[in-house]
């Protein structure tokens, strides 16, 4: 690819970064809106920020997400990073491409599909649903996103170093916890990050399998985003805006710091 | 080192590397199954609302006979009522609609993030894909301020003098298609950003050398080597997209129909689980061919 920016590209470059940006720089502006109309302004304000803290409700659900992201978001980091290894280490294996096509599908599949029949499984085997039956949910769809983010990195690795640990003694296991898992951290770090990520964003399989008293965020979110735009929402997702900035900040400062040598 | 590996070697015994195994076919395989046989039940007014319902400590005589209770009744009320005829076909057009529009955005876009130099490139990319990890939810939300009749939109172009009269955006299909641009974009900019990204400049050089003009390079060297990454982009955008509830449901009209949106309304408003598992089934099907090539696409990728 031949470098150099054209009159031509930073066009596309300013089109495309105000039709992503514009609509969150709005939403972010409108919650500080005083003014109940959301479309028109009435002067600086912060109180939807204040009367958020008070809706007792929302706190409540903010809390069911947070348990069942990280509870998730960590069985599906370790799920996801065996099924790697295993897509990684053993070639062709038979039924891997079925393996595979399994890890694959859901990253892609409509969430109705997912959602619909994972609650079936449930409903069939009389499970009760609550928070438990999201994790698993989440889990399950986040153990695909986690494989196919610290795949490339395993398949990719010297295996020269795996080799020369085994060669000085160190037991198989020994060499994966003390080589192999080392040298994959910063992949399997984004995965959690990713799978967490999801969890925390999803509305349509967490509507379908959690049961009465687990409402999570987005759950919460979506019914009072039915009755109307409300500044509230407005403040509640300039809220969620910034923590995800601060994380995605903070992750590409520590891979920076971590992988000084990692070659483009 | 030429070594033969004489045995495979891993570090992790057997019964955990089968763990993530057994969870797919527990969690991912099986819901399907169970998926596809409450579609061929009746539904019926009972907890759960289908029958017949397979009793775990049955035996198997038993169950054959409940099986013979099977019954097509599902499809074939998908197929007599045009409503579901409709919202698959509505749903194939809004996604293919919103692919192309979302590819013809990203393919300038991404290209000139792979034209910009050093360091900018990287920050530019990020940048590019960042909207990604912010709520889904509340990117859709966004565009019901924007799109609304009293919206922000329509604000601004009856202020510029462009129009007297409100454009009616929201609620219609031209708004779930933005809305679906929007959501998904991240999605078609990433593959094909890699794959402009690892194009060899000399390529373009010999093509210069040979008396090409910048364009015709293009249209010969640089965008059939990209289409690989075209191809993933429009299948990350198009099957999710088919079965898109949030969108349809926040920024579409109370008679758009979409596939996914009205098989939330089967089962949730309306209690009939049969019907809404023909749905998803049907669906399945529908989108096996793109998922195929998907798979295959991922396969490839992986052995280069």
């Amino acid at each position: 690819m031949k470098r150099g920016l054209t009159p031509a590209h930073v066009t596309f470059l300013a089109f495309g970064f105000a039709f992503l940006y514009v609509p969150i720089a709005l939403l972010i502006l409108f919650s500080f809106n005083d003014s109940r109309l959301v479309t028109v302004w009435g002067g600086f304000s912060t109180r939807w920020y204040a009367s958020l803290w008070s809706n007792a409700q929302l706190v409540a659900s903010l809390r069911a997400s947070l348990i069942v992201a990280v509870t998730s978001a960590a069985i599906a980091t370790a799920l996801g990073t065996i099924a790697a290894y295993a897509l990684a280490r053993f070639g062709r294996f038979s039924g891997r491409s079925v393996f595979s096509a399994i890890l694959y599908a859901p990253l892609v599949l409509p969430e109705v599909i997912t959602g619909l029949s994972l609650l079936l499984l449930f409903v069939a085997f009389g499970v009760e649903r609550g928070l438990t039956t999201v994790i698993v949910a989440h889990a399950s769809i986040g153990m695909c996103f986690v494989a196919v983010v610290v795949y490339p990195r395993l398949a990719g690795m010297d295996r020269s170093l795996e080799e020369a640990a085994m060669d000085l003694g160190a037991t198989p296991l020994r060499t994966f916890l003390s080589v192999t898992l080392p040298l994959a951290a910063p992949a399997i770090a984004s995965g959690f990050l990713l799978a967490m990520t999801i969890s925390l964003d999803d509305l349509v399989i967490a509507s379908f399998t959690s049961g009465p008293g687990s409402t999570t965020l987005p759950m919460r979110i979506y019914s009072q985003v039915r009755l109307g735009v409300t500044p509230e929402v407005n403040a509640i997702s300039t809220l969620m805006i910034l923590f995800v900035a601060v994380c995605l900040l903070l992750g590409v400062l520590i891979t920076r710091r971590a992988a000084p040598d990692r070659t483009a | 080192m030429s070594r033969k590996p004489a045995r495979i070697r891993t570090g992790l015994p057997a019964w955990i590397l089968s763990l993530p195994l057994v969870w797919m076919l527990l969690f991912l395989v099986a819901p399907f199954a169970i998926a596809a046989k409450i579609s061929l039940s009746r539904s019926a007014l009972a907890q759960p609302p289908y029958e017949p319902s397979f009793d775990w400590s049955a035996g198997v005589a038993d169950w054959m006979e409940r099986a013979t209770q099977f019954s097509f009744d599902a499809y074939a009320g998908l197929f007599a009522d045009t409503i579901y005829l409709d919202a698959y076909l509505s749903s194939l057009r809004i996604a293919a609609l919103s692919t192309l529009c979302a590819l013809l955005i990203a393919y300038p876009f991404a290209l000139s993030i792979a034209h910009a130099k050093g360091v900018l490139r990287p920050v530019l990319f990020v940048l590019a894909v960042a909207p990604f990890w912010t709520s889904f939810l509340i990117r859709v939300y966004a565009w019901i301020g924007i799109l609304k009749d009293e919206g922000l939109l329509n604000h601004a172009l009856i202020w510029l003098g462009l129009i007297e009269e409100p454009l009616q955006i929201f609620a219609t299909d031209i708004a779930i298609v933005i809305g679906i641009v929007y959501s998904y974009l991240p999605f078609m900019i990433l593959p094909i950003y890699v794959a402009l990204e690892k194009q060899d400049a000399a390529l373009l050089e010999a093509a210069a050398d040979l008396g090409a003009s910048p364009w015709r390079a293009f249209v010969q060297v640089t965008l059939p080597l990209s289409l690989p990454g075209v191809l993933a982009g429009c299948l990350l955008v198009f099957i999710p997209a088919v079965g898109e509830f949030v969108i349809p449901d926040l920024l579409g009209g109370s008679d758009t129909l979409m596939v996914g949106r009205t098989m939330w309304v089967e089962f949730f408003d309306n209690r009939d689980w049969p019907a809404a598992s023909a749905a998803a089934i049907l669906l399945l099907l529908v989108l096996l061919v793109p998922l195929r090539i998907y798979d295959r696409l991922q396969t490839a990728e992986e052995r280069t």
